[in-house]
């Protein structure tokens, strides 16, 4: 792998987690349990949704194949999409959109932290832009956390399921690859010990002050999605997301 | 907007001299385009006129999130997605703003909400039909973000100070979203392929009458008009702004190089103004009756967001219960 295609396939993953990760937000549309919640959802998915089309317009130039970024977006069919399968999970209850919230952003937030000092200038800003926004939607994802996990006896049950649903998905955010170690070669990504620390610090943080229990770090774990193997999910969700851009595809304009 | 035959509990005007001096001084401070604050002494009719109008105006932007989030998920390009995500973000926002004026009229927001929920408040008509195609996203941002730009310029002026710097706020963001959703139409009728053109025609022809009947019944079918626009809750009268909405649209759909679904509707040289054809008024009447396509549909998810949510918003009062109780023992 050279390096051109370690940052193409690792810029895919931002975006591709960043956007599929706002589709599931976008599916909460009306639903959300208060209206505050209703608008805070569509903010944090508008930012994610904003970030992946910035991420797709950078790999699209280094792939350049004539494909643009709605092209990588929208004609992509699962096995090349190359989100972590945390992102792809569905929405379930609000115990399961915030654990999945919470855990994405810690990994988001730390993984930005370092790209922001990225030796390619263009991944730097980009980061920097989308650091600003993830910094606010981990404050908010570990506060839900901690209101669920130490609000009700049944909050804390939910919570508490949701952590344990969600475990199993949560190694992939911390398990290095080839494209992840040569990304950390090359003064892009972050140093995977640093960031698996990084990690498991905060999440340790914020469950236990939530009063929640994570399960143990060897635990096994479902991995796959930053080779394309997922889970049965995003194929719905493409279907769904790219229904317009499949169904009429001599469209050259929208 | 989104306010449609809002209850003034009046049977008739009052003329100043049948009016308690209080209710005098209040009336004379309106007619001197005065605005009413809060803290103000009102007529409890004119307080309740308000609620009702203000959180039918909030339940509006609520429900009408509805038919957006039906295509937000399906939304054709990074861009357009993000447009409506964003717009939709904004409704959110109008919503928490317009319950918060009513808030200072001394209702309580959840109440308000459970009258929704339970049939016995209003949302505007136009969310009950549903959104079929694309187009409709378009469509929507023209002709129904339109119809309501054109009520809510003019409640710009309302008499009650909240609600009109509400209005003033959220007229900005309604011109931007109109503007997005007549491009939308635009760019598929100069750039599209067939099948795209007709999108747009189909969005128009479900969409059209449905828009027009926003501005709410005949004058003289109104009985609660002319309470209203003495105490200048109202401005102008439904009839008035629904022609002014179709005499500045029509020359939009002609750009578009579509057509209404109406046809008597032709310039009229001598009035100056668009003639067009007879609302369907048995369908309006039946849609706020509860009788819509999507009617039951949207209050049902409405319902159960809230509903299912109950035990989150439990959980958040049973937190900050405990934290400021850890504060005080600290």
């Amino acid at each position: 792998m050279t390096q051109k295609e370690a940052l193409t396939e690792y810029l895919l993953r931002l975006a591709d987690s960043d956007m599929i990760l706002g589709q599931r937000l976008c599916e909460l549309c009306g639903k959300a349990p208060a209206l505050e919640e209703e608008m805070a959802l569509m903010n944090v998915a508008l930012d994610l949704v904003g970030q992946a089309r910035n991420w797709y317009e950078y790999a699209a130039e280094l792939i350049d194949d004539g494909r643009d970024a709605d092209k990588l977006a929208f004609r992509r069919d699962a096995h090349d999409y190359r989100n972590l399968l945390l992102t792809e999970q569905p929405n379930e209850d609000y115990a399961v959109t915030m654990g999945r919230q919470f855990f994405y952003d810690a990994w988001h937030y730390f993984t930005l932290k370092s790209l922001v000092n990225a030796s390619n200038e263009r991944v730097a800003a980009i980061a920097a832009k989308a650091l600003k926004e993830v910094t606010y939607h981990l404050r908010r994802s570990s506060e839900w956390v901690k209101r669920l996990g130490d609000g009700t006896e049944e909050s804390h049950r939910r919570m508490q399921d949701a952590v344990d649903i969600l475990w199993r998905f949560t190694g992939e955010l911390i398990t290095p690859d080839e494209t992840d170690r040569l990304m950390a070669e090359a003064g892009i990504g972050p140093d995977p010990e640093q960031l698996k620390e990084d990690w498991r610090g905060m999440v340790k943080e914020v469950l236990q002050e939530a009063t929640l229990t994570p399960q143990p770090d060897d635990a096994w774990m479902y991995l796959g999605g930053k080779r394309g193997e997922h889970t049965e999910h995003l194929g719905f969700i493409l279907a769904e997301m790219q229904f317009l851009q499949r169904a009429y595809p001599d469209a050259t304009t929208w | 907007m989104y306010a449609q035959l809002v209850e003034t509990g009046a049977k008739r005007v009052k003329s100043l001299d049948e009016m308690s001096p209080e209710e005098r001084a209040f009336q004379e401070k309106i007619d001197a385009e005065v605005k009413i604050e809060p803290k103000n002494w009102m007529p409890e009719g004119y307080r309740k006129t308000l609620v009702r109008q203000i959180s039918q105006h909030a339940h509006s932007e609520v429900v009408g999130m509805l038919p957006e989030g039906n295509w937000v998920t399906r939304a054709p390009t990074l861009k357009r997605k993000l447009q409506l995500m964003a717009k939709i973000q904004d409704e959110a926002g109008h919503g928490l703003y317009l319950y918060s004026a009513m808030e200072t009229l001394g209702a309580d927001r959840d109440e308000e909400i459970e009258k929704l929920h339970q049939g016995k408040a209003k949302y505007s008509s136009i969310f009950n039909y549903p959104t079929l195609n694309w187009a409709d996203m378009g469509a929507v941002g023209w002709l129904v973000d339109g119809a309501a730009i054109v009520n809510q310029v003019v409640l710009q002026r309302t008499s009650y100070g909240p609600y009109s710097r509400a209005m003033i706020r959220i007229c900005k963001e309604e011109s931007f979203h109109q503007r997005q959703g007549y491009q939308i139409l635009l760019d598929m009728m100069r750039e599209g392929t067939e099948e795209q053109k007709q999108m747009v025609q189909d969005a128009i022809n479900r969409l059209w009458w449905p828009a027009l009947m926003m501005f709410g019944p005949h004058d003289d079918e109104s009985p609660n008009s002319q309470q209203s626009m003495a105490w200048k809750i109202k401005r102008k009268s439904n009839d008035e702004l629904r022609q002014m909405f179709i005499d500045q649209t029509v020359p939009q759909l002609e750009y578009l190089g579509c057509t209404a679904p109406d046809p008597d509707l032709k310039w009229n040289e001598e009035r100056g103004h668009y003639d067009f054809g007879e609302i369907n008024w048995q369908e309006f009447y039946d849609v706020l009756k509860g009788n819509g396509p999507c009617n039951r549909e949207r209050i049902n998810t409405r319902k159960k967001a809230i509903e299912e949510g109950a035990w989150v918003r439990e959980a958040a009062v049973a937190y900050a219960k405990k934290q400021k109780q850890r504060a005080e023992a600290a």
